[in-house]
């Protein structure tokens, strides 16, 4: 009986244990599973799978990148010149293109000569780039193929160019998506720490206890509101607001995005200084006022510098929260992968593409796997910002002496 | 017991000695707690008195009457008269900050700013308006020349004052409240988180000081209080029970209540 | 030891100082309350909003009913249902997990750096965005464990998520009992589990339950962690297993709100789907403080 209750009293520790660590485990699987896939994109060549590129016999290059070959699929580059090459002008070819030159019959059933004709094709237009599947590669033909530059992560994190569908070959740059990230916050945080720091001084130090019972359950009640919600009263009320002030042709930009994650923001900025301002000792406050000084002077002068490294705190956990913030900055922003100019511009953030094009990416390919990289870059930039705000709040205690 | 009918007791006001505070009929409600039960008194000026009793009788919250420090705690009701130099302290148009100017205080622990040594000095100064570097060096020096701290401390003034003994923290503390020339002095338990001999040197001061200041110091310590003070005044259950010469209270108190606290009767 | 010469001056300075520094004090605290005011029109304006424009279209039908024509007419039920699935879901696993974490970090391990790790973590998963769990749960469960986009998949990420809100307001409440209630226990020769599971945990109880009512509430509201778990874009059936897809609310305003068949006229189904959501939120939000000031009236705070 006595040896029964032992046992059960070690199970229930272990078990106990087990749990504690449960948190542990899920930020290292996380991390595992993301950066599993997401390092996955940086082996890939960013043309579609089983996609091939080749020229003629006679072009001298051998090696191009995505934004060259997708420049030149645009129109934008036309001489082979401008990629190394001979004074040529660029003809680019999609395999759908095939009837543009060939007739049904010379197709044959079925399609049953299209290698053939890509062959033929190839040979005969000294400035053509031809795309195609390894499955119509011509048995014979003169010209040779190109090797594209694989994804790496300098060209990741450096790319200008967030083209994910282009074809044939997709670029991965994620920069317009950061810098979009970056601008949306830092002018949230803008807008939210002013707002928040003075709604925590105000009901920490000043409201009457009964006006601070309304606004506590308040601010509570903003921190609990969906996203979701958030985003569709941005996109029914601040955004059609923004294109009337600013009279912009779309309304949904990041300066949208901003304004609705500076609201998000809020509750977590609010709680965290106001947390901070109550730590000020009471005996400091009694101190300065004994001394003559005004309240405002004894905020402005005791409180404030004493609670300044919490409410650092607060303004970093702000900033964390608001970059990895999904749905209301997916609504509103208008999701355009330009590097921003301006806030009144439509940007797009690293959640928003996530959320936006994960569903619409291949489980596995290329695409797919860039955007769990994105994820790895947005883990490390929260984690980033979590440890530091872990690293001012243990500094606040020991200089509090706790 | 009611203090100051004059002939009665061992009323302390001496004929060449000017009344500097007196309190009448003050009640202090918190909430329905009912923590000071009509006070009168009267005290000199450039004395020192001691308010003594057991934990919880009122006499630190009597103390911060004086400058309206007990303003800021909700739900505190207080009726009753206090005068300072004849002013009526709570009166609609009494000007707080400039009371508390006038009224330094000094609390239990040492609470200096987590600034240097010279910034704690000078902050009453600059909170209340003084900018001129000279002005304001002359008045630091004096005010820690006055809390026996100056040759302490004179090399390292840009020093963060939290490195300073609790002993020293404590004559800061004092310094601080000195440099603004307020006239009277408030002191709650000043001595009592510190080690004898720092205790010691803050009883010295104390005596020292009652040259230009008028002193009320709280304290539990029934030896400081007969070694410092002039006037003692015995708080108990939120009522003041006897006041008068410390020497005559304490070798004959009037009141059987003071007499048990005196001989230990009922605890500190 | 003379005072410094300019002694008469003093009072004059101060008093001349006296009017300037409580000008300053007015125009502060009028620019704090003013900001603050903004803070709580904020709030009052987007409920408000949403109320306005979403209680017409609240009807028994509206919350009985499935979508129809496209999702502008109908109701919400299978968003609802699908809500409801997630979040016991969820629950089955976190909640658990979660008050046991809880119990861990309140009772068993003492202060030092194992308890500095595990707190540290659990304030890192709190931390991540919830788009990134959904990455995760998309990768682990959705395709790792074969659960595929399901009831399953989704509760399990959702469980994640919110472990950590259930272990921080568990530990809280844990640590608000009175240790001497311990020692008392200890004392008459109770051991630690039993210690914990007599005295401490029906004490902490109502503190438990509102960790529980706000991990609900959180789950409720979140999109981004079952985009690409559960979230199902339409359907008309009620989900039969836990391998089911299902629609859920914020899932669904978010289609109604950008990319439902037209979106002019599912507006008033999307505020319809908005006001219930924030119904909840305020439901919840009651809940909480119900428990909350039963808490403090047990422990006879007022």
């Amino acid at each position: 009986m006595k040896l029964l209750r032992k046992l059960a009293e070690k199970l229930m520790e272990s078990l106990l244990t087990l749990s504690g660590a449960v948190t542990t485990a899920a930020v290292v699987l996380i991390f595992a599973y993301l950066f599993r896939e997401g390092l996955g994109v940086f082996s890939e060549s960013p043309v579609e799978s089983r996609v091939v590129l080749a020229v003629h016999g006679s072009n001298p290059v051998k090696q191009l990148n995505a934004d060259v070959i997708r420049k030149m699929y645009d129109g934008q580059i036309t001489n082979w010149k401008e990629a190394g090459g001979s004074d040529v002008e660029v003809v680019p070819f999609y395999q759908s293109d095939i009837t543009k030159y060939f007739s049904d019959s010379a197709l044959g059933p079925e399609f049953a000569n299209l290698p053939q004709c890509i062959g033929q094709l190839i040979d005969s237009m000294p400035g053509i780039i031809a795309a195609f599947d390894t499955s119509y590669t011509p048995a014979k033909f003169a010209g040779h193929y190109v090797q594209t530059d694989q994804v790496s992560l300098i060209s990741f994190l450096s790319g200008r160019n967030w083209y994910p569908t282009a074809k044939p070959a997709a670029q991965y740059g994620a920069l317009p998506l950061l810098l979009g990230s970056l601008w949306v916050c830092i002018a949230a945080i803008l807008i939210a720490l002013p707002l928040g720091l003075a709604a925590a001084i105000y009901i920490s130090e000043i409201a009457q206890p009964r006006v601070r019972r309304i606004l506590k359950p308040m601010v509570e009640l903003l921190a609990g509101i969906p996203s979701v919600v958030y985003g569709f009263f941005g996109l029914m009320v601040v955004v059609p607001a923004i294109q009337r002030i600013f009279n912009l042709e779309v309304g949904e930009t990041g300066l949208a995005g901003s304004v609705l994650l500076a609201i998000m923001a809020l509750p977590a900025i609010i709680s965290v200084s106001e947390d901070a301002l109550r730590s000020t000792p009471r005996e400091m406050k009694e101190a300065s006022l004994a001394l003559g000084a005004t309240q405002w002077q004894t905020i402005w002068r005791v409180v404030l510098p004493w609670s300044s490294s919490g409410i650092a705190a607060a303004a970093v956990l702000g900033i964390g929260r608001a970059v990895g913030e999904t749905m209301a900055v997916l609504m509103v922003t208008g999701n355009a992968a330009v590097i921003p100019h301006s806030l009144l511009e439509p940007v797009r953030t690293l959640p928003a593409t996530i959320a936006g094009e994960l569903g619409e990416a291949a489980q596995g390919g290329t695409h797919s796997k860039a955007l769990f990289a994105l994820g790895c870059l947005l883990f490390l930039i929260t984690l980033t910002f979590n440890l530091l705000v872990e690293y001012l709040v243990i500094r606040r205690r020991r200089a509090a002496g706790l | 017991m009611n203090l100051h009918t004059e002939n009665k007791s061992n009323q302390p006001v001496s004929p060449e000695k000017q009344v500097k505070i007196s309190a009448s009929q003050v009640n202090l409600h918190y909430g329905n707690f009912h923590a000071l039960k009509g006070i009168n008194m009267k005290i000199p000026e450039k004395t020192v008195t001691a308010l003594i009793g057991p934990s919880g009788c009122g006499k630190t919250t009597f103390l911060r009457l004086f400058n309206r420090l007990n303003d800021l705690i909700p739900e505190v009701r207080i009726t009753g008269e206090m005068f300072i130099d004849g002013e009526d302290i709570y009166s609609k148009n009494a000007d707080v900050d400039q009371l508390r100017k006038n009224v330094g205080m000094v609390f239990q622990k040492p609470n200096p700013f987590p600034k240097s040594i010279y910034e704690n000095v000078a902050y009453g100064l600059r909170v209340n308006g003084i900018t001129e570097k000279g002005y304001i060096a002359d008045h630091v020096e004096y005010a820690l020349k006055r809390a026996f701290l100056w040759d302490e401390v004179k090399d390292k003034l840009r020093q963060s004052a939290w490195k300073l003994s609790g002993g020293q923290q404590q004559r800061l503390c004092i310094a601080r409240a000195l440099a603004i020339e307020p006239s009277v002095l408030l002191m709650d338990e000043p001595a009592s988180a510190l080690d004898p001999v720092s205790a010691a040197r803050i009883e010295e001061l104390i005596y020292s000081l009652k040259d230009q200041y008028t002193i009320l110091f709280v304290t539990h310590n029934m030896q400081q209080a007969g070694r410092v003070s002039d006037y003692t005044a015995f708080f108990y259950g939120g009522e003041l029970i006897e006041t008068g010469f410390t020497k005559a209270i304490f070798t004959n108190p009037q009141n059987p209540k003071t007499q048990n606290y005196l001989t230990g009767r009922f605890g500190q | 030891m003379n005072a410094p010469a300019k002694q008469v001056q003093l009072s004059e300075l101060f008093k001349a100082a006296s009017a300037r520094k409580r000008r300053q004090q007015r125009i502060a605290f009028a620019l704090l309350r003013g900001l603050t005011v903004i803070v709580a029109l904020l709030l009052l304006i987007i409920v408000g909003y949403i109320t306005v424009k979403g209680l017409p279209s609240l009807s028994w039908e509206f919350l009985t009913g499935s979508p129809k024509n496209g999702m502008t007419e109908g109701g919400i039920f299978p968003a609802i249902v699908g809500t409801l699935c997630l979040a016991a879901g969820s629950m089955i696993f976190a909640f658990p997990v979660g008050v046991m974490a809880g119990i861990y970090l309140s009772e068993y391990v003492s202060n030092g750096p194992i308890k500095q790790f595990i707190r540290i973590m659990t304030n890192n998963l709190a931390g991540v965005p919830s788009v990134v769990f959904g990455l995760f749960g998309m990768s682990l469960f959705v395709n790792g464990l074969d659960f595929g986009s399901s009831i399953l998949a989704g509760s399990l990420t959702l469980a994640i998520m919110v472990l950590p809100v259930i272990i921080r307001t568990t530990e809280e409440a844990l640590k608000a009992v009175d240790p001497s209630h311990r020692m008392a226990s200890y004392a008459l020769g109770a051991s630690r589990w039993q210690t914990t599971r007599r005295v401490v945990l029906p004490q902490a109880m109502p503190g438990i339950l509102t960790g529980f009512v706000l991990a609900v509430g959180r789950v409720s509201g979140e999109t981004a962690p079952i985009l690409f778990t559960a979230a199902a874009y339409f359907l008309t059936r009620l989900p039969e297993s836990i391998f089911d897809q299902v629609m859920a609310l914020p899932y669904h305003l978010y289609v109604l709100a950008t990319s439902g068949t037209d979106i002019e006229k599912s507006q008033p189904a999307a505020f319809g789907t908005a006001m219930v959501l924030i119904l909840l939120v305020l439901m919840m939000n009651l809940l909480t403080s119900l428990l909350r000031n039963r808490l403090n009236r047990k422990a006879g705070i007022k």
